[in-house]
């Protein structure tokens, strides 16, 4: 039996590698894979990279065929996944989650004729690993000036994930934009050890604003702190994340970050069509249209809705970078100096709170 | 009242709700095991209350009638288990998980189209009372079903305990042999206490979907199921002893993040792990030999029954 496991995956693995020849001169059919961490049914992140993957079911019709698996665990069974995906016949698989980075590239180093593409990590140890990720900070800051702005009890809340660098930068630039709007304001971030776990969430958003919190920005999956925040009758506000969110509208959501994965599958699977493929490094932001600043609603003032909407504006031009200094780490010591902007490798690798921001970061 | 910057009185309100679904799944659950059956699957009968709930409240636009759907959907599913355990004898703990995994499934697939939809608000029972400073939102400020979780307990305990009912279902669990000796038909008693159980994780799941969330997501209950079996274990299946382990279980829930919250310097990975430590060592603590508790787990629980033997 294991010999003939042995002897098929063999077999298979020469068929790919004759396909592979075709690899230059471009592919008639792509089959495209995802690996989603939560269900699509989330409605925040798991659900706009389904949306980027139907995005591309259209682009290509014929060409391309898709294919993705929902609830798969960060881990060991990532690599089970990934490994039948790689036999399955799939050309481009996409791993979607932060937690997948060792998985994907210890099964690239398999499959080299796989293409996988990698979402938020920075590990590129073969050459068919490339990583995408987006400048979700630059939302966060949009966020942070509208969080200083509305709350009232000048204490503002975030639901973070787990200790890596994408949420610590998102922390981080959520407060330092907040303090510039409010220099009185003080953050409280929650850790729920979780991308995906809706009664969590909800649990969280409470403790947040029975302690006196009444902005809410999280960094999980789910629609359920903004479910929470709702109860409060218009006190406590939130933020769509990941997704819309605009069932929540006009309050508690009163703006939201959108990821919009679509154009960017769209362009890896189309250069794999006309053979133009090469192993990337992406991280586009607002300007590159891979993060979208959702309505800000009417529970906005207006002047205020001006002013967050022109921060998103200079963001996506590039005149305004949401760390520039002065900014000390946490500790006190100088990080940016006087009108310098962060260097992306800081940011990527990410792993301290600056300057005012209370509490530790969970080891 | 605040200890560590942490307030006791909405802390104490918030773990009594977030303790509800799971103190009702393990109430349920606890019925089914003291009639000698163990069904492991009340994470999927959860699952099934929280859609079945959540469609017939958005239909009716009632919580009640939600509610009700809840515990029907929860009971249908469990029919499932019955017939197969009762009626083909089939192993009751692979029959169990496979009901877990049919319930995440049927549930994701009914709950199609019902994202981002709103249910119809469950208010507090008692309005303005719960604004009473301490006394009010410990004890008045909460909805209906917190307070029938309660009831149910007490119910489940006076039932078991003082009436012939109790006494029947006992002694199905404990020797099914001599029940069915003396002229009981243990398999319908069985199937009583299956839809029982179905209902109560049913109702828990609907608590989820209709007030602690207030929507439907997939997998919306997210392994509340599996904390209420532990729970019935916990408890060494006394119903007062359910109530105690679901409010720690619950309270250790909401206080790890209100610590958090308060700026508390002790690292989250200890609390997070905090209730199922607690459920090892009490594992530990009742099989380590003489105790009555050891003794507490019915005789027959976990095997299959029928009259020709």
């Amino acid at each position: 039996m294991l010999r003939r496991t042995l002897l098929a995956s063999a077999a298979l693995g020469l068929g790919l590698s004759l396909a592979s020849g075709a690899f230059a001169a471009g592919m008639d059919k792509v089959k495209a894979c995802f690996v989603y961490v939560g269900p699509i049914g989330d409605g925040g992140w798991t659900y706009q990279h389904h949306q980027g993957a139907l995005e591309l079911q259209k682009a290509f019709g014929d060409k391309v065929e898709i294919a993705w698996q929902e609830n798969v665990p960060e881990g060991a069974d990532a690599e089970r996944v990934l490994t039948q995906m790689a036999l399955g016949g799939c050309n481009i698989i996409f791993t979607t989650s932060f937690g997948y980075m060792d998985a994907t590239n210890a099964v690239a180093a398999k499959f080299p004729n796989v293409m996988f593409e990698h979402a938020t990590g920075f590990k590129r140890e073969h050459p068919n690993v490339s990583t995408y990720n987006a400048r979700f900070y630059e939302g966060r800051a949009v966020q942070g000036y509208l969080a200083g702005k509305m709350t009232k009890s000048n204490k503002i809340g975030y639901i973070a994930s787990f200790p890596i660098p994408e949420v610590i930068m998102g922390i981080n630039s959520y407060y330092l934009n907040a303090k510039k709007a409010n220099p009185n304001v003080e953050l409280t971030v929650v850790w729920a050890f979780t991308w995906f776990d809706p009664a969590k969430e909800a649990d969280a958003a409470k403790a947040l604003i029975d302690s006196g919190v009444d902005v809410i920005a999280s960094h999980t999956d789910s629609t359920a702190p903004l479910a929470e925040a709702a109860k409060s009758e218009g006190k406590v506000v939130g933020f769509g994340q990941a997704s819309d969110m605009a069932e929540y509208k006009p309050s508690p959501r009163i703006s939201s970050i959108i990821d919009n994965w679509g154009p960017y599958y769209v362009k890896r699977v189309g250069a794999l069509l006309d053979g133009s493929y090469a192993q990337a490094d992406a991280w586009e932001g607002i300007s590159g249209g891979e993060v979208k600043i959702g309505e800000i609603t009417e529970a906005v003032p207006a002047d205020v809705k001006a002013e967050a909407e022109k921060i998103r504006d200079e963001i996506a031009a590039g005149t305004y970078h949401p760390f520039t200094g002065p900014i000390n780490k946490q500790d006190g010591s100088p990080w940016l100096a006087e009108g310098q902007t962060a260097p992306d490798g800081d940011l990527l690798g990410m792993n301290f709170y600056v300057e005012g921001v209370t509490g530790d970061i969970p080891k | 009242m605040d200890i560590a910057g942490i307030n006791l009185v909405t802390l104490i309100a918030s773990l009594m709700v977030a303790a509800v679904p799971i103190l009702l799944a393990a109430i349920g659950e606890l019925v089914v095991e003291k009639s000698g059956v163990l069904n492991l699957g009340v994470e999927g009968m959860m699952i099934m209350g929280a859609i079945g709930g959540f469609m017939v409240a958005v239909a009716t636009g009632s919580p009640l009638m939600g509610f009700i759907g809840g515990a029907i959907g929860g009971a249908v599913l469990s029919l499932f288990f019955a017939v197969l355990t009762l009626g083909f004898l089939a192993n009751q703990v692979a029959t169990g998980l496979a009901l877990t995994m049919f319930g995440l499934g049927l549930s994701s697939l009914m709950g199609q189209g019902y994202n981002g939809v709103k249910p119809p608000p469950t208010g507090a029972l008692f309005g303005p009372l719960g604004d009473i400073p301490v006394i009010g939102p410990i004890l008045l400020g909460h909805d209906w079903m917190v307070y029938f979780s309660i009831l149910i307990v007490a119910v489940v305990w006076w039932v078991l305990r003082y009436t012939r009912t109790g006494l029947i279902i006992r002694a199905v669990g404990e020797s099914h042999d001599a029940a069915h000796a003396l002229g009981y038909n243990v398999a319908r008693i069985r199937l009583l206490c299956i839809m029982f159980g179905g209902a109560m994780a049913g109702l828990g799941g609907a608590y989820v979907s209709l007030v602690r969330v207030p929507q439907w997501v997939d997998g919306i209950t997210a392994g509340a199921g599996w904390i209420a079996l532990a729970i019935v274990v916990f408890a060494s299946w006394k119903p007062w002893r359910v109530l105690l382990g679901a409010y720690l279980f619950g309270g250790i829930t909401v206080l790890q993040l209100r610590l958090q919250a308060a700026g508390s310097s002790i690292p989250v990975e200890y609390l997070s792990m905090a209730p199922y430590l607690i459920t090892i060592l009490v594992l530990v603590i009742m099989s380590s030999g003489r105790s009555k508790a050891a003794l507490n787990a019915p005789a027959a629980l976990g095997q299959n029954f029928h009259a020709s033997r």
